[in-house]
């Protein structure tokens, strides 16, 4: 018998079928000083089960899930294997023992072949030739098609992750292990991940699952964990309760709606692109082709479409990071600013908010002020005559703490110690804050709660209604229809015709992304050529 | 029980202080059984190494003369390696420095040529090692040289050209054939600050060196650039820093420094321009930065420590006959030293128990 007394959580079926979990924690606890990332969390997880871990930003899922995993040490309580405590030095010791994991942010070699890249994160000893095979077979048993032979560069987000989860299952694992895989996915890619997840179900293994979106959680969940502050709320059964019951337990209160003024006028335009074409400046990169949209004060416009079809390329186009011969194809507040720096653009009253938050949009190892000042310096008063003015960095992450609800352990920690929502909250907030009359944003909301998503969004829209121009890039079609005024889609690095967004049906994005046009003549000629 | 190296979740600032001294504690116990090999013994070579030198003031100055050089040259050695800009071959720029500088010297020697000259020289030099500097420079950002590489082989073209020079025309005709220029004039030479000592106005320019630096790092938006581009590049690109002109600047400042240590070496303590004006300072400096955890202040005081092991090796050399190169070996080995405990400001060690809890981490 186990050395402890308490409520175990349900089954799926509500029967504890006399068997143990297969795993538990009881009382496990995370401290970070005097933080508490986790405060005694007991948890049990049965065979046969999908089971969600539901919380707002920094509630600490990601902490509980790399204890289990053995990437960090708890600082007290213990985990259960199938009822006896275990310690784990380290991941590939969770992994011999059964336990994989799949992370939202994948550790795979560009350069590297999909086999090659499996080996490297595989600790047996079988020859390549062998892993290749069985590669090979587990990627057909699954339904997750996958040429070993492919460098991973040529492939789609969604082939990426199906690599880590592939890579997860050849150990042939008793409990899986998912940190946010539906973030990064397309609705069609994240509907083929559910197949997976149930038939690993139905072959008795254990799945623990981190998302956001509740809708996804209600249609694939046996079980629901809400974690709130570091500390478990409660264990449901996610079926029975609706999305907005959901996210009151992860909030302890009701989530705001986005609100749009009804009265947003359009202004000048802003931002300007005309004719924009460009070849990339890595090997892998897509090639910007005569691409032009106008911007009003007052709009939001969407970008839509698979990712990997020039969105980056036209982000670094749009803020400066790649410059381009011609001053026109980029006008900034009536500015030809296509040969201009990223400061320049700064200082014409344009922000920047780029997908990739750690190494991009922030150097992690760095504070959060420094980290202000990293895109503040252009045009924030945060320098005078070369030198900083340390108040003013500080005053900005106040102000983004306050207005974006950033959790953080301490008033100003290195950006990797945030939770990844919290920091795109002060990502988004360091930018906005500045009143921009441009904002570009990719992924405004990738990884943010539903509480904190609405916030962000709401922000947008204000700063619109403020007389802002907003460029939304998103793969969230739902995203897109709530925000933005009209939707444009990229394909193979070109942009459509915007459409108003009453118009954007997702049938006519759907073909959109696809690379279809949406007139029946030009696509039997699209087809032709 | 097992032992495990896990990830710290952010810096850990007391290991950055303490890692330094822990490097210098096991390169002296290293120090000490290669001593014992060596059938020396131990206590007493470490006595003249560390111990003997700070215990009269001739020494002492001696020590601090040591160090200008190595401190300024690793003030800008350590600008380019937080920016991650690798330049190997400020010894190459403090030669061509000195030799810059003396050219003055000897051009105005024996003239009536007045105060102006000790200033020329220094600016003269400082701009000669910028210039040398920048050549590994615009080849890495220009054709993508490794600037490791070519600044490293440019060292030994100072080097030999520097030969050239005082066995050719540079020679003193009345030096008996010596490969030196004649001894320099007074306004050709750098003050000293004490009556017949050997302190000189040069540490007072490394103080002040420091300084800058500490403020340049700590204080302005350029040393911010210089950290950011060397701790997330494409965060720094999104900033609006470039990196390329930051390597250039990084490698401009750290040859101009480097440069005009060499010329204060010559007119200072040396009084000509003759080869072997260095024993390895721009090499030594590497290890001075590093040990100084590339931040002012610390070089400042690993700076004084590595001079002192010049003088201790000096010292030992004389009273117990221990081979002048055991002071590279030393340095060497705490190089290597402090790399290694580098790890552990990222790292920590953790004893894990199979059974119960986890016991705390040793930082
Ligand atoms: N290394 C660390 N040092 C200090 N605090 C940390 C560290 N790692 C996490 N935290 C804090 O612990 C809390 C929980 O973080 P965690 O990453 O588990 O959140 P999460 O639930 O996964 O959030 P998200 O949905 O945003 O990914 C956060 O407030 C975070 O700031
Ligand atoms: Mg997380």
């Amino acid at each position: 018998m186990p050395a402890y007394q308490r409520m175990l959580d349900p089954t799926p079926n509500g029967l504890h079928s006399g068997e143990s979990p297969l795993l538990s924690t009881v009382g496990l606890t995370k401290r970070y000083g005097d933080f508490l990332a986790n405060d005694s969390i007991n948890i049990d997880i049965w065979p046969k089960e999908i089971h969600a871990l539901l919380g707002e930003n920094g509630a600490g899922k990601s902490t509980l899930v790399k204890a289990i995993y053995g990437l960090i040490q708890p600082s007290a309580g213990e985990i259960l294997w199938r009822g006896t405590p275990i310690v784990l030095s380290g991941p590939s010791e969770a992994r011999s023992r059964g336990i994989g994991m799949v992370f939202q942010h994948f550790s795979l070699f560009d350069n590297l072949t999909v086999a090659e890249n499996v080996a490297l994160g595989l600790d047996g000893k079988e020859s390549f030739r062998d892993m290749s095979a069985r590669l090979e077979q587990v990627s057909k048993t699954y339904g997750l098609p996958l040429d070993p032979r492919r460098e991973v560069w040529q492939l789609s987000v969604g082939e990426r992750q199906r690599i880590e989860i592939v890579r997860a299952l050849m150990q042939d694992p008793k409990f899986l292990i998912l940190d946010e895989p539906t973030a990064v996915l397309t609705p069609q890619e994240a509907d083929q991940l559910f197949l997976v997840l149930e038939r690993l179900k139905a072959e008795g293994r254990a799945i623990l699952y981190i998302s956001h979106k509740l809708e996804e959680v209600k249609r694939l969940c046996d079980t629901a964990t809400i974690l709130r502050g570091g500390r478990k709320i409660q264990t449901c059964n996610p079926r029975l309760e609706t999305a907005a019951s959901l996210a009151r337990m992860m909030v302890g209160g009701e989530i705001r709606e986005v609100k749009s003024a009804a009265s947003r006028q359009t202004t000048i335009p802003r931002l300007v692109v005309n004719d924009l074409s460009l070849t990339p400046e890595e090997a892998h990169g897509v090639r910007l082709q005569h691409i032009s949209f106008e911007l009003k004060g007052g709009e939001i416009l969407g970008i839509a479409g698979v990712a990997g079809n020039g969105q980056d390329e036209l982000f670094a186009a749009l803020s400066g990071e790649r410059l381009s011969k011609d001053p026109g194809t980029v006008v900034i507040e009536g500015i030809a600013a296509g040969h201009l720096s990223i400061t320049k653009r700064r200082k014409l009253g344009a922000a920047f908010v780029p997908e990739e938050r750690l190494g991009h949009g922030t150097a992690p190892r760095m504070k959060l002020s420094e980290n202000a000042l990293l895109t503040g310096h252009a045009a924030s008063g945060m320098v005078s005559h070369g030198f900083i003015d340390t108040a003013a960095t500080l005053e900005t992450v106040d102000r983004a703490t306050e207005t974006f609800d950033v959790r953080k352990a301490k008033r100003d920690p290195e950006a990797a110690s945030l939770s990844g929502g919290n920091l795109q909250k002060f990502i988004v907030g360091r930018e906005i804050l500045r009143n921009p009359a441009v904002l570009v944003v990719s992924q405004p909301t990738w990884g943010v709660d539903a509480g904190a998503a609405a916030v962000i969004r709401q922000a947008l829209l204000d700063l619109a209604t403020a007389g802002a121009a907003v460029l939304v890039t998103s793969q969230d079609l739902d995203e897109l229809v709530e925000i933005a005024d009209r939707i444009a889609v990229m394909f193979h690095g070109r942009l459509s015709e915007p459409l108003a967004t009453r118009d954007a049906t997702r049938e006519k994005l759907g073909l959109l992304m696809g690379g279809s046009s949406l007139e029946p003549k030009e696509a039997a000629h699209a087809v032709g050529a | 029980m097992q032992l495990v190296l896990e990830k710290r979740t952010e810096r850990s600032n007391t290991i950055a202080l303490v890692s330094p001294l822990v490097a210098i504690g096991l390169t002296i116990v290293t120090m000490t059984i290669l001593f014992a090999v060596l059938g020396k013994n131990p206590l007493l070579a470490l006595h003249a190494y560390f111990i003997a030198p700070l215990t009269d003031s001739y020494s002492l100055q001696e020590i601090a003369v040591k160090a200008t050089p190595l401190v300024m040259i690793a003030i800008g050695l350590a600008l380019c390696y937080i920016a991650n800009a690798w330049n190997i071959g400020a010894e190459g720029q403090f030669l061509i420095g000195a030799v810059a500088g003396s050219w003055i010297a000897v051009k105005t020697q024996g003239t009536d040529a007045g105060v102006w000259v000790l200033p020329a020289m220094l600016v003269l030099a400082a701009a000669a090692g910028a210039l040398y500097a920048l050549i590994p420079a615009i080849c890495r950002v220009r054709f993508g040289a490794s600037e490791i590489l070519t600044s490293l082989m440019l060292v030994y073209v100072a080097d030999l050209f520097l030969d050239y020079l005082v066995r050719g025309p540079w020679r003193d005709p009345n030096g008996f054939n010596f490969p030196t220029t004649a001894e320099f004039d007074s306004v050709a030479t750098v003050p000293l600050l004490i009556e017949g000592g050997r302190l000189h106005l040069g540490s007072i320019i490394a103080l002040l060196v420091v300084a800058a630096a500490a403020i340049l790092l700590g204080r302005t938006i350029k040393g911010f650039e210089i950290r950011v581009v060397g701790a997330a590049p494409r965060a720094a690109r999104f900033g609006g820093f470039n990196a390329n002109q930051l390597i250039i600047l990084t490698f401009a400042v750290s040859g101009a420094l480097a440069g005009l240590a060499g010329i204060i070496e010559v007119a200072g303590p040396v009084g000509h321009l003759q080869p072997g004006i260095s024993p390895g300072y721009g090499f030594t400096a590497i290890i001075v930065a590093f040990l100084g955890r590339l931040n002012p202040l610390g070089i400042f005081i690993a700076g004084l420590f590595l001079a002192l092991t010049f003088i201790g090796g000096e010292q030992a050399q004389i009273a117990m006959k221990i081979p002048l190169d055991v002071t590279k070996v030393f340095q060497g080995i705490l190089l290597f030293y402090v790399l290694a405990c580098d790890s552990f400001i990222l790292y920590r060690f953790k004893l894990v128990f199979p059974n119960r809890q986890v016991a705390r981490g040793t930082g």
